[in-house]
């Protein structure tokens, strides 16, 4: 399977914390591959460094086989253009119409007409279900609009990656269906590579070909969802399984660690 | 306490690096910003005219009449302390002299950038603020979009032309509350007034108050846009990074304002 993405021994920090340890994997080209684990575990700063906004402390990130992490801002900005990006909080332009927002990416980096613009804006808010609602701004919109509108804008100059931060963080289960619904859609349809970070396990069995579950800044699993939900590993079945977390303490260590020594 | 003497080096060290990290981050917007207003333009990529406008209408023309009705007090009570004491020496229509220049030398662009940061600089620290809260600042990178560029080229363009512009009506506005001052109090003829404050103030006074407000203008927007881009929580550090943002744009006007001061008492 061809390789759209791949990581290379990738280490990180915040500050002197280690977050990511050295973590190696490939992500294929036209799939979706759902990168995975608990809270903490250094996924959203693993996404943040697959889009250039974080770099990482050494390593290597190869994006159509080309290192993004010895890439100047401007030779980044080129292969950015081929990437849609669905933040948390949709993070549309709030000072802007959905419409507008939508065109942003489109006036900046290309030279089209006008018309052309606002042909392009209806076709990408009808895909997302947003049709009408050109004029809207971001704060009259519910949670659920906000994120489709930002799948519009993400596909605004139509990508061959889409990068999707918790797409169903927040929302009610019949919207974040709606959701995946909409990424099986556009894996199908426009055979994009798709990489969703999330820890929902309704949409990680719905929309997932390939699964890389991360634990403690390590890779626990990477490969197809079949591997996944055959594993014994006993982190995966715990996180599987929806498993709490063990107890860390013996009473006697618990008493010595709230009394202070 | 043991702990706090062996940490006195790791104190003044931690907070030297800290500075020079703060100041390295300042540099760089400075260099940023001048580099997107200035010359990326001549490189295809033109400043967003539309946006410009708009910044030019929120912090200038809304500006417009808070700054008046300062200017004209600040005129009247100008007029009125300079009586006080020219009275007693019955040289009263110097008061006109007084009045008009150390309006346009000195009040009328501090006042303004005073003005000004409080309304504007604060708003740009928020808005940018709120923004890097929201991940839209992520967002417009990940765009390809350079976020200085984007948000703060506009609203340099927008006070530096219009911070120079607010100062200018602002000394008619104020030179205009000491003539009014002087006629209705002092008994003081206007046209006499007017013709004093002409033949008192040269070209120098109201260029150099011109070049403060210019000054003052770049001040404000980099240190609004400074204090917004460096919030790195939430709702709670807009604020606090707010209220920064007014008190160190207003207290670097100051900073400036005395050294443009000393520079045009002895080169000009």
């Amino acid at each position: 399977m061809e390789k759209a993405i791949e990581v290379t021994d990738l280490v990180t920090h915040y500050g002197d914390r280690v977050i990511l340890k050295g973590i190696s994997f490939g992500i294929p080209r036209g799939k979706t591959t759902v990168i995975l684990g608990g809270s903490g575990c250094g996924k959203s700063t693993l996404l943040k460094h697959l889009i250039g906004l974080l770099k990482p402390t050494s390593g290597n990130i190869l994006i159509n086989g080309k290192d993004t992490t010895v890439m100047s801002e401007d030779e980044f900005n080129e292969v950015r253009k081929k990437m849609g990006i669905l933040f948390q909080g949709a993070a549309l332009l709030n000072s802007m119409t959905l419409a507008d927002n939508v065109a942003l990416p489109i006036r900046e980096h290309t030279k089209l007409e006008e018309p052309t613009i606002q042909i392009m804006v209806r076709m990408k808010l009808d895909l997302v279900g947003l049709s009408g609602f050109e004029n809207f701004y971001p704060s009259q919109l519910s949670g659920g609009m906000k994120k489709r509108a930002g799948i519009a804008r993400a596909m605004a100059l139509d990508p061959e990656f889409l990068f999707f931060d918790e797409p169903s963080a927040g929302l009610d289960p019949v919207t974040a269906a709606g959701l995946d619904e909409l990424i099986i859609k556009l894996r199908n349809v426009f055979k994009m590579t798709i990489v969703v970070v999330t820890h929902e396990l309704a949409s990680i069995f719905t929309i997932a070909d390939c699964v890389i579950m991360l634990d403690l800044g390590e890779v626990l699993f990477a490969g197809p969802l079949d591997g996944l939900r055959a594993s014994d590993h006993p982190r995966i079945r715990m996180f599987l399984e929806r498993k709490p977390e063990e107890e860390t303490y013996s009473p006697a260590d618990y008493f010595r660690f709230i009394a202070g020594n | 306490m043991p702990v706090t003497a062996e940490s006195l080096f790791g104190f003044i060290g931690r907070r030297t690096v800290s500075f020079l990290k703060n100041l390295h981050d300042a540099a760089l917007l400075i260099n940023n910003t001048f580099y997107w207003t200035f010359l990326s333009p001549f490189k295809g990529k033109p400043i967003r005219v539309r946006a410009s406008i708009s910044e030019m209408v929120k912090t200038g023309y809304n500006s417009v009449p808070i700054v008046a009705v300062i200017s004209f007090f600040v005129g009247i009570i100008l007029a009125l302390q300079a009586a006080y004491q020219l009275r007693k020496v019955g040289a009263l229509i110097y008061v006109a002299n007084l009045v008009g220049v150390s309006i346009t030398r000195e009040l009328g662009p501090i006042l303004t950038a005073i003005i000004v940061a409080g309304r504007s600089g604060s708003a740009f620290a928020a808005e940018i603020g709120s923004m890097k809260a929201a991940e839209e600042v992520d967002a417009l990178v990940s765009m390809g979009i350079n976020p200085v560029r984007f948000l703060v080229a506009p609203k340099l363009i927008a006070l530096m032309i219009m911070l120079p512009a607010l100062t200018i009506f602002s000394d008619f506005i104020g030179i205009l509350g000491g003539l009014l001052l002087s006629k209705a109090a002092l008994d003081i003829n206007p046209y006499n007034y007017f013709q004093q404050t002409v033949n008192s103030l040269l070209i120098k006074d109201v260029m150099t108050g011109l070049v403060k407000a210019w000054a003052f203008g770049v001040v404000i927007t980099v240190v609004g846009a400074y204090q917004g881009f460096k919030v790195e929580g939430g709702a709670e550090e807009v604020g606090r990074r707010t209220t920064a943002s007014v008190v160190a744009s207003i207290f670097l006007v100051i900073v400036f304002d005395l050294f443009f001061t000393t520079l045009f008492y002895y080169f000009t």
